[in-house]
């Protein structure tokens, strides 16, 4: 045990070993570096980065943003000074045209008509009543041309000498202009010679040469003291060619009309009229002299921005001048509040993005960092949980195996002589030993499930035949709480199965062990049916209730009782007779129609099988219904001290029916039952294989009853159901009927000869309905058939009873009852037991045996026969068998004892031997005795025939190998080694007759 | 009243014998066996019983002290006494023992030895039930040959 010990804590080691290492793969795999996860010292790198960009990127809006502020002032003030200079220049021509006009006027009347039609007086009244047409003129005066040689005669005609600018008298000079006809604002400059100022002066000559208006470069006006230009116009005195030159321009001169313009006013007037005169300052240049710009209007350093200006060209008519207008902002640009605050918005905006992305990664981080270490933890708790799983697995083995051995010497001590307390003692300690083995070995179960170490084989197994054991295990305690104990097994469930039969086994025991602990009164049924089948179960409930009154057999007494097995009302009504019925009748149709045909899902490799176990117990509180599969959970502290367990037991029937490939559920109704349902998967058997294990795994049950017929009286259908069953599997014929009066007027037809019926060979009665007192009828008539001696043979009459008491029992007897009682649960081979008793091994079967017995009475009389077996027990009952046929039987306990009786001459006529020998096995003993017959054969045939003990010539003693297992390999073998034949143990009558005529010819 | 009392003991002893078949202790080998009991060998049953108590009381001993060497069993020679325990459980029918044979031979194969304690322990306790059982069943049966003896003295050949 220390090596043991020593081992299992290696194991440990290792296992633990392999556990470190799980975690670390584990550990190694779950770390899925996310990106964030992966970047996280890079984090406030990226938020500075960031800040950074958006800096840049708010900077730039804001430029963008100014740019295009500035454009638009640019745009606004270009269009505002193109307007003015537009505006001033159509007045300006307006003004032009209308001198013009003055100018053909005086042509026209002045000169063209003689005399002259304006005088000084016209003139002055024209011009002022046409003032408004020339707004801008401050006064239009006319001076006429006159030559030196012509100005005696003016001076005299017009009564004034020429004066110059200076209001001097003139001095001599070619040419002389003065003025003649002025409006009245300008009347002070009438006789002056225009001539005699150098810009008039120029003026005249220019205006003169081209024919067009001309101007002169600003200056001051006499009389207003503003900025001015004076224009002038030639008026010539005869018609000119279409193409005057300028000799003749000068020729047809007959003087010059001038007028003032005041620029200044004339500007000021004009942008009065505009709209945001106040933004703007205009200045307006000559720039007829490029190097020196004259200034027209505007004060020349006035503050404003001069950061920005325009240059809008103006045209007032005169080619040889060239004017401009530049306008410029009063104030500065105002500061750009607008792209400041959006970029600062923006900017901040942004910044609280970034900060918020940089704390979302950072609890990201945080989260995940969390999550690993949980992870961790979680695989660390598992391997614990593991690792005390094992222990507990380890430590209840190691404790199991003392325990062992306490319980086998308290079985020695019990088996040996001792005083009545001793025994006593004895006793009681050997029962606490073996509930705390039990005890032990639940919590292996447990432990060794949660380990995952339990396996579940699959061998064939008749299941069948394990729930007949399992019943059979609870028997006497069921019967002696009265509680009918019951199990049903569908037609469609195959008879053997591949699965682990010790697991499927411990679920049933588990099961229906609960179940017989918390039921009182009722009943407990197993029931087995194929999953598949539920559902035509379910469809037919539907139908059931149309068609419910037709169950002809139930009499209307029973229906305050539920159709349950027993009539106590159950949990879950699946199994009661409703659909239970239709499970039967459906499987019965099934099986009808398709004797030959495969079944479909027969072709499947697996079968799911539907398990149920109803009891009418005291069923499970409905608080604790949830827990119900909790290790160490009863339904409450009560139930350990009333009914005793640990409550580990569903626990573990849960995980083993999982592990078979299915779910366990139940339904519970306190005070009325529980019903457990699990399904599981098991493997189909292929025939071949399940014919070898068939022997070794189930009781064979008896043939001999095949064809029998038999009616089961009983009034409760489910019942009923589950009596067919074990006849059926026996091969009797069921028929079921609702009460002993039918059955007994089906035999009494028969005894009239009508033959119509089946006639019965057995009568099955439950004891209840014998009980309620129907019978009265059918004992007597029983009785008469007796008395009057019928001669058909009467059927058997058996009993049916969960229990059952002495007086009864003689009750029963008297009632005719008398060949036997069959105590329940029934199980097919107990009853097969009981029916062989009542029956005499069947009435036909008995005389086929007598013939056969007979016969081997014949063939065995009087032989002499050697039985070799080291098993005493064997060899005295194949003794008894062979003496019972009258032959002479020794005995030998080994190969060896054989040999040596076997010694030529010798007087048997056959020999029956064991194959497995210690020492000597059947075999070579066999091989040992041809050697030495054949020996004796060649002795005899070469050296004179002594036939006195010679048979037939030759030694050959008929060996018949004995032998448990029938495998054909173990046959080729007995024949190898030179046997005759073979006979199974223990012996079978039909078997050792066939295997004893061979030799023993009648 | 003593052939009542012989009727009443057959009775006893069938529904001991039902109870036995049905708890699947015993199977129909036995009745094999008591069909073999006739007047040439009137104690036959109880005899080869007896051989067999006997018999397996020494296997059941050695396969303790097999079992109890820990530091070597023998699994081979317990295969033989198993063998031999199988094959005299089933002459007699004794079907309860011989599957706890088949599953110790089992173990034992497999040289496990924990389960070969708890088939070990197994079988004793179904042993020593089996053999309560018998003696009562013996005694019943001895019970009622002396009152049909009594009762029918010619009849009862």
């Amino acid at each position: 045990m220390g090596l043991k010990l020593q081992q299992s804590q290696h194991q440990h080691q290792q296992q633990h070993h392999s556990v470190a290492v799980k975690v670390n793969e584990q550990t190694g795999t779950k770390r899925g570096y996310t990106f964030i996860q992966a970047n996280r010292a890079w984090l406030p790198k990226f938020l500075l980065l960031w800040v950074m960009v958006m800096a840049f990127l708010s900077t730039w809006i804001y430029k963008k943003m100014d740019a295009d502020i500035k454009v638009r002032r640019k745009e606004v003030l270009s269009s505002m000074c193109d307007e003015r200079a537009r505006m001033l220049q159509d007045q300006f021509s307006v003004s032009v045209n209308h001198v013009h006009a003055l100018a053909i006027l005086i042509s026209t009347f002045h000169y063209y008509k003689n005399p002259s039609a304006i005088d000084q007086e016209t003139f002055a009244e024209y011009t002022a009543r046409t003032a408004f047409e020339r707004p801008l003129l401050s006064g239009v005066a006319y001076a006429e041309r006159v030559v030196h040689s012509e100005r005696g005669q003016f001076e005299r005609q017009h009564g004034w000498t020429i004066k110059t600018m200076q209001r001097e008298p003139s001095p001599v000079r070619d040419e002389y202009a003065p003025v003649i006809l002025s409006q009245e604002t300008v009347s002070y400059i009438e006789s002056l010679d225009m001539m005699s100022g150098e810009e008039d002066r120029e003026n005249i000559l220019r205006a003169r040469a081209t024919g067009k208006a001309v101007l002169t470069s600003p200056f001051r006006l006499l009389g207003s003291h503003h900025l001015g230009v004076v224009l002038t116009f030639p008026v010539y005195k005869s018609k000119l060619p279409t193409r005057p030159t300028v000799e003749e321009r000068i020729e047809a001169t007959a003087g010059y009309l001038g007028g003032a313009f005041d620029v200044e006013s004339l500007v000021e007037n004009l942008l009065g009229q505009l709209a945001g005169k106040q933004a703007i300052l205009v200045n307006v240049y000559d720039i007829t002299n490029s190097s020196d710009y004259l200034i027209m209007y505007g004060h020349q350093n006035q503050d404003g921005d001069l950061a920005l200006l325009y240059e809008s060209k103006l045209d007032f008519g005169d080619p040889f001048r060239k004017h401009t207008m530049i306008c410029r902002y009063q104030q500065k640009a105002p500061t750009p509040w607008t792209a400041l605050t959006t970029a600062f918005l923006f900017f901040v905006i942004c910044l609280l993005v970034g900060y918020i992305l940089y704390g979302a990664a950072i609890h990201i981080v945080k989260v995940e960092d969390d999550f690993h270490e949980m992870q961790e933890l979680k695989v660390r708790a598992e391997a614990a949980d593991v690792a005390k799983s094992q222990f507990l697995a380890t430590v209840s083995h190691e404790i199991r195996t003392p325990m062992n051995g306490i319980l086998g010497m308290l079985a020695l001590l019990l088996d040996t002589d001792l005083s009545s307390t001793q025994r006593d003692y004895a006793q009681t300690a050997q029962v606490c030993g073996k509930a705390l083995i039990a005890l032990i070995n639940e919590v292996l179960d447990r432990a060794k499930i949660e380990a995952g170490k339990l396996e579940m084989e699959t061998v064939p197994f008749d299941l069948r035949s394990i729930l007949d054991d399992v019943l059979s295990l609870f028997s006497e305690k069921s019967r002696n709480k009265g509680v009918e104990l019951a199990v049903f097994v569908s037609d469609k469930v195959p008879e053997m199965v591949m699965g682990d039969p010790g697991r499927f086994r411990q679920i049933i025991t588990n099961l229906v062990g609960n179940s017989v602990k918390f039921t009182e009164r009722g009943h407990i049924f197993v029931k087995v049916h194929l999953a598949e089948n539920t559902k035509p179960v379910v469809d037919a409930k539907v139908e059931t209730c149309l068609n419910g009154g037709s169950d002809g057999g139930v009499p209307i007494s029973d229906a305050h009782q539920f159709k349950t097995l027993s009539g106590y009302e159950a949990a879950d009504e699946r199994n009661s007779w409703d659909s239970f019925k239709h499970l039967v009748s459906y499987e019965e149709s099934r099986y009808d129609a398709s004797i030959n045909m495969t079944v479909p899902g027969e072709t499947s490799q697996s079968v799911t099988l539907m398990v149920s176990v109803e009891d009418t117990g005291i069923g499970i509180p409905l608080i604790a219904q949830d827990r119900v599969f909790m290790p160490f959970m009863q339904a409450d502290s009560s139930t350990s001290r009333n009914y005793g367990g640990t409550g580990i037991g569903l626990s573990i029937t849960k995980c083993l029916v999982e592990l078979m490939g299915g779910h366990i559920s139940f339904v519970s109704r306190p005070q009325v039952g529980s019903t457990f349902t699990f399904t599981a998967d098991f493997g189909r058997c292929k025939k071949a294989s399940f014919n070898d294990t068939k022997k070794s795994n189930t009781e064979d049950l008896p043939s001999s009853f095949r064809g029998l017929k038999a009616i089961v009286v009983d009034r409760k259908p489910v019942r009923a159901a589950v009596t067919r069953y074990h006849l059926k599997r026996l091969g009797i014929l069921p028929e079921v009927s609702g009460s002993v009066m039918i059955s007994a007027s089906a035999c009494g037809k028969n005894g009239s000869s009508c033959g119509s019926k089946i006639q019965p060979d057995i009568i099955l009665v439950e004891k209840d309905l014998w009980l309620s007192g129907e019978d009265g009828g059918l004992s007597s008539r029983m009785l008469d058939w007796k008395q009057n001696g019928h001669t058909f043979k009467l059927p058997k009459m058996i009993l049916l009873a969960t229990n059952i008491t002495n007086v009864e029992l003689e009750k029963a007897k008297a009632a005719g009852f008398v060949d036997t009682v069959i105590m329940k649960p029934m199980r097919a081979s107990m009853v097969a037991a009981c029916l062989q008793q009542v029956l005499g091994i069947g009435n036909k079967k008995q005389v086929g045996k007598d013939a056969q017995n007979g016969s081997l009475r014949s063939l065995l009389c009087g032989k002499k026969i050697l039985v070799v077996d080291d098993n005493m027990v064997n060899r005295r009952v194949a003794a008894g068998a062979l003496k019972k046929f009258g032959a002479a039987v020794e005995c030998a306990e080994s190969g060896k004892v054989a040999l040596k009786l076997l010694q030529i001459p010798h007087s048997f006529d056959a020999c029956f031997m064991d194959i497995q020998m210690p020492e000597m096995d059947g075999f070579e003993a066999t091989r040992q005795i041809r050697m030495m017959e054949s020996q004796a054969n060649e002795q005899m045939n070469g050296g004179g025939i002594d036939k006195g003990f010679a048979r037939n010539g030759e030694w050959h003693v008929p060996i018949l190998a004995m032998t448990a297992d029938v495998i054909h390999a173990t046959y080729d073998e007995c024949l190898k080694c030179g046997m005759d034949g073979y006979v199974s143990k223990p012996f079978e009558e039909e078997n050792l007759y066939q295997a004893v005529t061979k030799f023993f010819k009648v | 009243m003593l052939g009542l009392a012989a009727d009443r003991l057959r009775a006893d002893m069938n529904r001991l014998l039902a109870f036995l078949f049905h708890q699947g202790i015993l199977d129909e080998q036995f009745l094999q066996l008591q069909q073999l009991q006739d007047e040439s060998s009137p104690n036959f049953v109880s005899e080869v019983v007896n051989i067999y108590f006997h018999e397996s009381e020494k296997l059941l001993r050695s396969l303790r002290s097999l079992l109890m060497d820990r530091e070597f069993s023998d699994y081979n020679k317990m295969g033989i006494h198993l063998n031999q325990f199988m094959g005299s459980s089933s002459s007699i029918g004794a079907n309860r023992i011989r599957n706890v044979c088949v599953a110790f031979r089992a173990a034992s194969e497999q040289n496990n030895r924990a389960g070969c304690l708890r088939a070990l322990e197994l079988l004793e306790h179904e042993y020593c039930f089996l053999k309560n059982k018998l003696h009562e069943l013996f005694q019943i049966e001895q019970q009622r040959v002396l009152a049909a003896g009594v009762r029918y003295p010619m009849q009862n050949i």
